[in-house]
């Protein structure tokens, strides 16, 4: 429902202690702190890390939970445009001819 | 409706004194202040193009090459970000869409008189670069040369980027004024089709012009401190800003483009007396066209060094706005079928805009073809093209526009002869300016020179004489309107015989558009 | 977001609403329309990064090196603490309780002073080593030969944040001398909760920043 939703205090502090633990987490997983190498998906837990972090803001900090759809629907549609963007525009930069990694 | 009601009282005499405007958070005395402007700014980009012309009149020609390259650039970027972006949804649109829905406002007034004054702003800082030997790369800024000109194009930069503000706002407002101000009984598709316009150019708005604002705040900072991002020299990619200019800068065209169609569906069903064919195609179509527009911008790239792959991709995809374009073509033209059909002065601009917009959308196929445009790039032939699509359409819907809502804005009648005599020589005079450059494109005439061989003469001077039919007929168009304002009779409240809301208040509106709450009962366009 | 000079405290709103939950509603989807221009404004940073971040990857793997995690580390924290506060200012202000409001406000403003004043110290630290964007990169010893498109990459994404955070603290400061004024009440806070997704946008963005730059491996 739009409009006043009335807020929770315990909500709102419980995702506090979600989004500092996952600060944490990603300190600890990354490879220049800790050492910990899972490879090639040290990238894909950070940014997972990350995007779990941005859900919990969104959700409960910015109360999309409970708001009107409309509002999540303009949020993924930008992201849509912007993985358009960067798809877009990187196609053409991989496939020119390969430039070695520092010019 | 309104007989009951004082109607002495009206938006124009609501309040008196110059500072009453200039603080105003009425929609359509922002819409006013609007049309002042950019009829200001296009008398000036306009006159740049008269220069333009005269110096390419003969071979030989009479200005320096230098002081050329900033008449071409002064005239892209004024026509571009102050006359065409803001030109139909800032002043036309912000005039009818709150009355179009029935509503007293636009959601945010107070952001309304805000975006006007982005864009003066703006618009003052980009005129004070000519004080700072001017700009001189074309209103593109194509990186590396706009890095290593040194002179006034980093303020014609920061101009455009407070400019995009003012386009930020106005989309901002109408996308939530269309959601949420919708007056009782009006749901989405009960809307007019010239709300549908904007909504979709609103969305473009708000999703496209922040990319731009980046792109030209990376360029400053290119300029200023060097970070590199699109200079070769410290690893940057000079055609990475192409990418990033044109995913603003081709939605930008629609951003042109869209409401203008939005206009002609209301031209076009309230002249031929008859309800518009295929509603929903032509609705759906302009959000259709906004969400392709998206996918599309590398068709400006395809000899920038930008990968064949890449191309071949963006060649196929610009095919798509083909289909959308098509059906909202196909239904303006079901709907003149047996229709009632009178000619008057709106009516001449909305038929003019179906004529030279098919020919301008035809050469755009053409040239999203990439095997053709690799010879027809950078030619007259994409001038002609664009040309045709931004004067011979959007400029045509605005003019189409100020004669249709003129007695709603100002309760005046204008002379309809004069009207049709401008209608006349703008249209004439633009097939004689821009037809020859087609030729002269093909021809391999390239563009943005300030100096041309012997051969193409004949064709220049053709141009440049229709260039000044055209400057001829737009004068007759401002005297038609300054003499409406001055002598015109007392217009009625609904001159046209038109179905939708702002015809059923009174000519002028009032301060609140509308004596009692309109409730909606049925489709925009019930004619019969 | 609305026309001035209206009575808030008995359920008052513009003219050209309905109601002052129509107004309310407005406001809040004006908001979220604006922030969407915010997420594609730095999403062409973000568009930039990626693709150099590909093409360079020994560049950007060692410009990180320069940067203290730890510093990061305790922004995202005091950031992520600062969106709490914020949220419980609106919290306050639905219970009618504009003190404990105008508390929370001014203590997510001190949150984002804290920011600033940490990224003030990264940036002299980075401008003394000669760690400075593209042209004017004067640090000696670097392996790589474009690391200063890496520190433009760096100074542009957290400066355009910067001054997001800036702004935001302006915002939260009115809105404060507005609580102190006894101004809000649960049927009228639109300000706080404009400017309260405001905030968390300008955190969510740091959210990602802080692992793209300080923790690259």
């Amino acid at each position: 429902m739009a409009g006043h939703h009335q807020l929770n205090f315990k909500v709102l502090r419980n995702t506090l202690f979600a989004l500092l633990s996952l600060t944490i987490l990603t300190v600890l997983v990354a490879k220049p702190v800790s050492g910990f190498d899972a490879g090639m998906f040290n990238f894909v837990i950070a940014m997972g890390i990350a995007s779990l972090k941005a859900g919990l803001v969104l959700a409960y900090f910015m109360q999309l939970k409970d708001d009107n759809k409309l509002y999540l629907g303009l949020m993924i549609s930008c992201v849509f445009f912007l993985l358009l963007f960067f798809g877009l525009s990187f196609i053409d930069i991989i496939s020119r001819a390969p430039v070695d990694s520092t010019l | 409706m309104s007989s009951a009601a004082d109607t002495s009282k009206n938006y124009l005499n609501h309040e008196k004194g110059l500072w009453s405007w200039l603080t105003t958070v009425d929609h359509k005395r922002i819409g006013i202040m609007y049309m002042i402007t950019v009829l200001l700014f296009f008398a000036i980009g306009g006159a740049f193009a008269m220069l333009i012309r005269l110096e390419l009149f003969a071979p030989g020609g009479t200005f320096e090459a230098q002081v050329y390259n900033q008449f071409m650039t002064f005239h892209g970027a004024i026509m571009v970000f102050m006359v065409i972006i803001p030109g139909i949804p800032a002043f036309l649109g912000n005039f009818v869409l709150p009355l179009h829905l029935g509503a007293k406002d636009v959601a945010f007034p107070k952001v309304n008189l805000m975006s006007w004054y982005c864009l003066i702003v703006g618009a003052i800082i980009s005129f004070i670069s000519l004080f700072y030997h001017g700009a001189d790369t074309g209103w593109t800024f194509y990186t590396p040369y706009s890095i290593q000109t040194d002179n006034g194009t980093i303020l014609l930069v920061l101009g455009a980027f407070v400019m995009g503000f003012s386009s930020i706002l106005t989309g901002v407002n109408f996308v939530a004024t269309t959601h949420r101000l919708r007056c009782k009984g009006m749901g989405f598709f009960q809307m007019p089709l010239f709300v549908w316009g904007l909504y979709s150019t609103a969305i473009l708005q708000v999703i496209a012009t922040p990319v731009l604002g980046i792109t030209l705040l990376l360029l400053a900072a290119e300029k200023i401190m060097g970070i590199g991002f699109f200079d070769p020299k410290l690893g940057g990619d000079p055609v990475l800003f192409q990418h990033f200019f044109w995913f603003y800068s081709h939605p930008a065209v629609y951003i042109m483009i869209l409401p203008a169609m939005g206009i002609i569906s209301e031209l076009i069903t309230a002249f031929s007396r008859k309800v518009i064919f295929g509603y929903k195609a032509i609705a759906f179509s302009s959000v259709g066209i906004a969400a392709v527009s998206f996918f599309v911008w590398g068709h400006h790239m395809f000899v920038s060094g930008q990968s064949e792959l890449a191309g071949v991709i963006f060649s196929f995809l610009t095919m798509l706005v083909g289909v959308p374009t098509a059906i909202k073509t196909f239904n303006w033209v079901a709907t003149m079928y047996k229709g009632s059909i009178q000619f008057q002065s709106p009516m001449l601009y909305a038929l003019g805009f179906l004529f030279l917009f098919t020919i301008g959308g035809v050469t755009g196929i053409m040239l999203a073809t990439m095997a053709m445009d690799v010879h027809f790039h950078d030619t007259y032939f994409v001038v002609a093209h664009f040309h045709y699509v931004m004067v011979g359409g959007t400029l045509m819907a605005i003019m189409g526009g100020i004669y249709y809502w003129f007695p709603k804005m100002f309760g005046k009648m204008y002379s309809e002869l004069g009207a049709q005599l401008s209608f006349v020589l703008i249209f004439v005079g633009f097939n004689v300016t821009f037809f020859p450059q087609f030729i002269l494109g093909a021809k391999g005439m390239p563009r943005r020179y300030h100096d041309y061989p012997e051969a193409f003469s004949f064709l220049n001077s053709v141009s440049s004489i229709g260039s000044w039919t055209i400057g001829l007929g737009f004068i007759v168009a401002l005297i038609v309107i300054i003499h409406g304002l001055l002598k015109g009779a007392k217009a009625p409240d609904n001159p046209w015989g038109a179905k939708t809301l702002e015809w059923q208040t009174t000519s002028p509106p009032p301060h609140e558009n509308f004596y009692t709450d309109p409730v909606v009962t049925g489709g925009p366009y019930e004619y019969r | 977001m609305s026309t001035a000079n209206v009575d808030r405290s008995g359920g008052g709103h513009a003219h050209h609403f309905e109601s002052a939950e129509h107004e309310f509603d407005t406001s809040k989807f004006g908001t979220w329309l604006f922030l969407c221009t915010e997420v594609l404004m730095f999403g062409g940073l973000f568009v930039a990064y990626f693709i150099f971040s590909n093409l360079f990857p020994e560049t950007f793997l060692e410009g990180s090196k320069y940067l203290d995690w730890k510093f990061g580390a305790v922004n995202t924290a005091v950031l992520l603490f600062s969106s709490f506060t914020m949220v419980l200012a609106i919290y306050y202000a639905q219970q009618n309780n504009n003190k404990k409001c105008a508390n929370m406000l001014m203590i997510t403003f001190v949150c984002g002073l804290i920011f600033m004043v940490i990224k003030y110290m990264e940036y002299t630290h980075k401008i003394e080593m000669g760690l400075l964007p593209g042209d004017m990169f004067a640090f000696q010893g670097a392996e790589s030969s474009n690391l200063g498109l890496y520190f433009s990459v760096y100074y542009m994404m957290t400066g355009l944040h910067g001054s997001h955070v800036i702004v935001g603290m302006g915002l939260i400061l009115w809105c404060w001398f507005r609580a102190r004024k006894n101004e809000f009440n649960s049927g009228y806070f639109t300000p706080v909760e404009c400017v309260g997704l405001f905030w968390h946008l300008v955190d969510l963005i740091w959210i990602y920043l802080f692992p793209l730059l300080y923790l690259i491996d």
